[in-house]
């Protein structure tokens, strides 16, 4: 089954970020929206473990949430931008969705 | 509040913000907190820790165009200096778990009325011990 | 919601007469507000309600009387910098009366 897997709050702030990387089967794709934007940032603390997760899974952060919060220059590699249109296509194309708030 | 500031008591006041700008409404709490507080003419500071650097991140931008049709705060903060808030420590171990250095922030000042209104840095990067012992100084920290 | 006619168009205020929609405003409907006042506005009028807008436009806030003042004097001169000056151009306070005109919301921590 493909699931998405959203998070929404900074990894420095919550565990969410940790608990969908541990528990996201490989093939399943991880979208970034609201503060869960910040883990999409290159040189953080979290980085390493984002980019061992592009890997094996799909890894996408939505870019107007990036732009309000000016961290749009920072993307880590291998991290697809969408927009809400981007947003509503991959709930489309997954059979559920999973958010870890 | 009355007997806590009586006028000419001045007190070192700092507001402690820890939060990212947007996902609560903490960090735009405290800065209307801070422009109101700055009425009373005390010692104030601001110190930004851990997500707290995130509201003063350069560039950002949440106006209806960006999509998240939020109030975009974060000019709001460039104002400090116009209330005489004059020090605003950031925290540099938060920076850098970040992925962030000074660059990537606000250019934040403060104009010297005593110095030919001469531009002056609002922004001190600070180590956590030193930031430690600037909260050990204070009497009052407003927490956000 | 209350609303002001100004000039044949309904603009929607809130209870106190601010306006609710930045956006919206013109001269016209500072002339309206001013004249509803009692006021005629004069280019000393406009100057301080031209400077509230653009540090609105450039800041997101209303500034604080004692900033307004202490703005004024340094842009427009030192005789002008004061509280004296600027209540007796708006009676009702620089910061409620002139930023109402200028279409801002109440300053911040303006009770």
């Amino acid at each position: 089954m493909a699931i998405l897997h959203t998070v929404n709050k900074s990894p420095f702030e919550r565990n969410a970020l940790a608990s969908c990387l541990r528990l996201s089967k490989a093939g399943s794709a991880i979208l970034f929206i609201e503060d869960g934007v910040y883990a999409a940032m290159s040189g953080s603390r979290f980085a390493d473990d984002i980019s061992a997760a592009i890997a094996d899974r799909k890894v996408y952060v939505l870019g107007p949430d990036m732009e309000a919060r000016g961290v749009a220059g920072k993307i880590i590699d291998g991290i697809t931008v969408v927009d809400y249109n981007g947003f509503v296509d991959l709930v489309a194309e997954n059979d559920s969705v999973q958010a870890w708030l | 509040m009355s007997e806590e500031l009586q006028e000419g008591v001045v007190k070192k006041m700092m507001y402690l913000n820890r939060k990212a700008p947007y996902g609560t409404v903490y960090a735009l709490e405290s800065l209307e907190v801070v422009l109101i507080g700055a009425a009373f003419d005390q010692d104030v500071s601001l110190a930004f820790v851990d997500d707290g650097v995130y509201q003063i991140l350069n560039g950002q931008n949440t106006t209806k165009d960006s999509g998240i049709g939020m109030k975009d705060f974060s000019p709001t903060y460039k104002a400090l200096g116009d209330y005489d808030i004059t020090k605003l420590y950031v925290e540099k171990e938060s920076l850098e778990e970040r992925g962030l250095s000074a660059d990537d922030l606000m250019d934040l000042v403060y104009e010297d009325e005593d110095d030919d209104w001469a531009e002056k840095p609002s922004i001190i990067l600070v180590s956590r011990e030193e930031l430690a012992d600037v909260m050990d100084e204070q009497e009052v920290v407003f927490s956000f | 919601m209350p609303t002001i006619n100004v000039k044949g168009s309904d603009v929607a205020v809130d209870e106190e007469g601010y306006l609710e929609d930045l956006g919206d405003w013109n001269e016209d409907i500072a002339a309206h507000m001013a004249d509803e006042d009692d006021l005629e506005l004069t280019s000393e009028h406009w100057d301080i309600i031209n400077f509230l807008r653009e540090y609105y436009d450039e800041y997101q806030i209303a500034p604080a009387v004692r900033v307004l003042t202490k703005a004024v004097g340094k842009k427009f001169g030192k005789e002008k910098g004061n509280s004296k000056y600027l209540y007796a151009l708006f009676p009702y306070g620089p910061g409620k009366q002139a930023c109402r005109f200028a279409g801002l919301p109440k300053p911040t921590g303006c009770i």
